[in-house]
């Protein structure tokens, strides 16, 4: 069996952050009024695990609401900054851990990697295999990215959903998706929009969405 | 450890691996790029292998990962984008062998 979900790829070095869980219910996970069988199971398993002392008392909650603040304006804060500082922009490509650092932005482990949309090539992700998704710094995936059908269709036929989308792009330029397949997750930096010169990094943060952090938007001024 | 690729090198996905198939079904190579051909983007490293890690075990030795190129038009038959269009996945190095021209 080939299980399409979140799981075990990412043992032993960011266990589980960047997977497809959402988290963005409205109950909290331990709410006693939330009955289903998989809650009761995993509040089984958070309370054995803590009984055994593998979590700490309250570890779970925590992380989930660690999980929840982390927004894409993080993201895009950092792409204002590749925009605006070429030396910052360098560090980010080569080491982006250690760029996002000096942001104050700790990735936990994850190994970003940092591909840039040009005038000849445009960056767009996917998880075929499940839905791994750089959460450190965008946070909770949108429920699209983890659907079936933009995971099939995005390897495929990705203009076709860029043009979904809204975007549409000349044939003379190289669609690149990357298939995040394994140990790595993708941040695309897109291109700075024409006519922002001068602009300030909180005015051009506001302008990168997340989907074009995913490759699926092209910020526009 | 040493790559046993460099970025250009022409390589080829293993097509089945039925020694790490069986009783393994945790796989990172994607079904759709077995047995194709493509060039080495990145050398990305070496990490620990999925396959072992999914089922208990410390997934040592490591694995050198590649970003790997493909045309998208080879991938898929009939694929209705410009012929210069790619795709790159993640293959660890025991996925891959020498592709020649």
């Amino acid at each position: 069996m080939h299980d399409p979900h979140d799981h075990a790829h990412d043992q032993g070095h960011d266990h589980g952050h960047d997977h497809g869980h959402s988290h963005g219910h409205a109950p909290p996970p331990d709410d006693p009024s939330f009955r289903s069988e998989q809650a009761l199971a995993a509040r089984a398993l958070r309370l054995l695990l803590e009984e055994a002392g593998v979590l700490a008392p309250g570890e779970v909650a925590r992380q989930i609401d660690r999980m929840d603040a982390i927004t894409p304006a993080l993201g895009a804060a950092v792409v204002a900054r590749a925009w605006t500082d070429p030396g910052f922009k360098a560090r980010l490509m080569a080491t982006p851990a250690a760029a996002c650092a000096e942001m104050g932005i700790d990735l936990q482990g994850t190994v970003l990697h940092v591909v840039e949309n040009t005038a000849s090539v445009h960056n767009m992700i996917v998880c075929t295999l499940c839905s791994c998704y750089p959460k450190t710094l965008l946070g909770i995936p949108p429920d699209w990215y983890k659907s079936f059908a933009y995971r099939s269709r995005a390897v495929i036929e990705p203009r076709s959903v860029l043009a979904e989308f809204g975007v549409t792009l000349p044939d003379g330029i190289e669609v690149r998706v990357h298939d995040s397949t394994a140990d790595l997750r993708y941040l695309v930096l897109p291109a700075r929009p024409a006519g922002t010169e001068g602009w300030s990094e909180e005015r051009l943060a506001a302008l990168v969405t997340r989907d074009s952090m995913i490759g699926t938007a092209v910020p526009a001024a | 450890m040493s790559a046993r690729f460099r970025p250009g090198d022409a390589v080829r996905v293993t097509a089945e691996r039925p020694a790490i198939s069986v009783g393994r079904p945790h796989i990172r190579t994607p079904h759709y790029v077995r047995g194709q051909r493509g060039t080495v983007a990145e050398v990305m490293g070496p990490f620990r292998n999925p396959e072992g890690l999914a089922a208990g075990e410390d997934g040592l030795p490591k694995q050198v990962l590649y970003r790997v190129r493909f045309p998208q038009p080879q991938l898929w038959r009939g694929y209705a984008g410009p012929a210069g269009d790619t795709l790159e996945v993640e293959i660890y190095e025991h996925w891959l062998e020498p592709a020649h021209a």
